[in-house]
């Protein structure tokens, strides 16, 4: 076929929209919020209504116009906010939670399915805002059924919040005993990122402009199928391999945020390049592990796979898109990722492996179950480990831990829908609780005299 | 506004005819045309121009799948641009 495009071109990407799950992600729209603040909560929140259906109220029926017009599925629409610590800091009131009911219905009513940035960043140190809106955490979380909550803990220039960290155990202790789906909302963060567009770490940064199109794409299936004809190559082959996909699913995003970013006239963010995967079967990051030679998931030799894929990820999605942000890298949420669920079930990957795997790969301990009588210290101690990794890695980690109301492990929590289903996970039987009732500050890496 | 029309059945005749016919009706050129038979299977695709179709997009793409969904046929329209995204620097 002339006019440039030939028609196995044309296959391929239909081939990888209808057989591998290619999609985009995510089309998230970051608001700021900053200018809703108000001594009087009941006025805050108002403001803060009427702002998120202004800026948004056309997100949801451009991005459906977009997928239709370009035939490729953006499966999520979703709005992040300004952390509320900050839009709520001159309120007066002790409870947050009006603001995080007010975020559900502003959501519901611009028709989004999340909403990211009931949140705080004490990586430091708190102020009196912080600690009233992550005692609200569990209330907001269980009474709410889009908005998500973040916190970030710690950062590579200021060491670790111990104090936060040890505070973030006992909330998601909290939350985890009124509704257990609560904390697949919430995420505890090191070195957070201001322009992610996935959920639930989701929020608008201090830095970014008055509205901003961020675009997350995805498409473990379709890089599982490019190395399914690489058997047996060299890792150059598997590596250049993968370069060439991202390169193809990035370039669709990038075509897709421009799009949103003109129709909507807010400007473009930028491309999160991750590889997201899902509970279906077929569009699993733990899958291309499998397929790069590893018997299952979790084995020895992940660790490097993994390093691999994400590195190769982000070398062919750069130059892809104009502006690369957010979290960008392999996600591996074992209760999205029906290879990962199976290799948990096969006893083959534990969670000191997920540990070992997040130094590589893009954030952290994401969406696992633990049992429900895990202490809110071994929590904390779990968080303080996975931000020392980000921490002294200059890189973002994350943990978002579903302590099981009533489970033990062997049972299985089902999430429903995006969330998928985790298996229980077995965590060490060592207290921790003298460790993290010590309190304080880690103090921030030194990053010279590294010989 | 350029765009390509995928077609894909299992083969029978007159498939070509039918999804032409339904072009014309709605005032699209067709600047292009490949098929291609993979096994029993028929694949078409279609470079058309949309400057002097009145339907909006939307319309038009719902318009093709019900009728192609009549005749067993998947008739996807998506705008070109998408193609050239992926394909070409």
């Amino acid at each position: 076929m002339s006019y440039l495009i030939n028609s196995s071109e044309i296959l391929q990407t239909i081939d990888m929209i209808d057989q591998q799950h290619l999609d985009v992600r995510t089309v998230t729209m970051g608001i700021s919020l900053l200018d809703c603040a108000d001594r009087d909560i009941n006025v805050c929140c108002e403001r803060i209504y009427e702002k998120i259906c202004r800026r948004a109220e056309k997100l949801v029926e451009t991005g459906c116009a977009i997928e239709r017009e370009f035939g490729i599925p953006i499966v999520n629409k979703r709005v992040s906010v300004s952390p509320i610590s900050l839009v709520a800091a001159s309120c007066t009131a002790e409870d947050y939670s009006p603001i995080a009911l007010t975020l559900d219905k502003a959501a519901k009513a611009v028709g989004v399915n999340f909403i990211g940035g009931f949140s705080a960043l004490c990586h430091k140190g708190f102020t009196d805002s912080d600690l009233r809106l992550i005692r609200s955490i569990p209330q907001a979380l269980t009474q709410t059924e889009l908005v998500c909550s973040s916190v970030n803990v710690a950062s590579t220039r200021a060491g670790i919040n111990m104090d936060a960290v040890a505070l973030m155990g006992r909330i998601i202790r909290r939350t985890a005993n009124i509704d257990p789906i609560g904390c697949a909302k919430l995420v505890v963060f090191a070195n957070a990122v201001e322009d992610n567009p996935f959920m639930a770490g989701a929020f608008h940064g201090v830095g970014e402009p008055e509205c901003v199109i961020n675009v997350g794409v995805s498409g473990p299936g379709v890089v599982a199928h490019a190395l399914k004809d690489c058997r047996g190559k060299s890792f150059d082959t598997v590596a250049e391999t993968i370069k060439k996909t991202a390169f193809k699913i990035t370039r669709m995003g990038q075509l897709v945020a421009q799009e949103a970013s003109r129709r909507l006239a807010v400007p473009f963010g930028v491309v999160d390049l991750s590889l997201a995967p899902t509970p279906t079967i077929g569009d699993s990051v733990a899958e291309i592990l499998e397929i790069m030679g590893l018997e299952k998931c979790g084995g020895h030799g992940t660790t490097a796979a993994l390093a691999l894929l994400n590195d190769a990820v982000k070398k062919g999605g750069v130059m892809a898109s104009g502006h690369v942000g957010g979290l960008s890298g392999a996600f591996i949420p074992v209760s999205e990722d029906a290879g990962m669920i199976s290799a948990v079930e096969a006893g083959a990957l534990s969670i000191d492996k997920l540990e070992a795997m997040t130094c590589v790969c893009s954030v952290g301990l994401d969406m696992i179950a633990v049992p429900g009588d895990t202490s809110a210290e071994t929590i904390s101690a779990i968080i303080a480990d996975e931000a020392a990794i980000g921490m002294v890695n200059n890189k973002t980690t994350a943990v978002r831990l579903i302590p099981a109301k009533g489970k033990t492990v062997g049972d299985k929590i089902d999430f429903g829908g995006l969330l998928g289903s985790a298996p229980i996970m077995p965590l060490h039987a060592g207290s921790a609780a003298e460790f993290i009732a010590r309190g304080g500050r880690i103090p921030a890496p030194l990053h010279s005299l590294k010989n | 506004m350029k765009a390509i029309v995928s077609v894909f059945a299992k083969d029978s005749k007159g498939i070509t005819a039918y999804v032409t016919a339904l072009l014309a009706q709605k005032e699209i050129n067709i600047l292009d045309i490949s098929q291609t038979l993979m096994q029993e299977y028929f694949a078409m695709i279609m470079l058309v121009d949309l400057a002097d179709c009145t339907t909006p997009f939307d319309q038009l793409s719902r318009f093709l799948q019900e009728k192609g969904a009549e005749r067993c046929l998947d008739i996807h329209v998506q705008r070109q641009d998408i193609f050239e995204a992926m394909h070409r620097i």
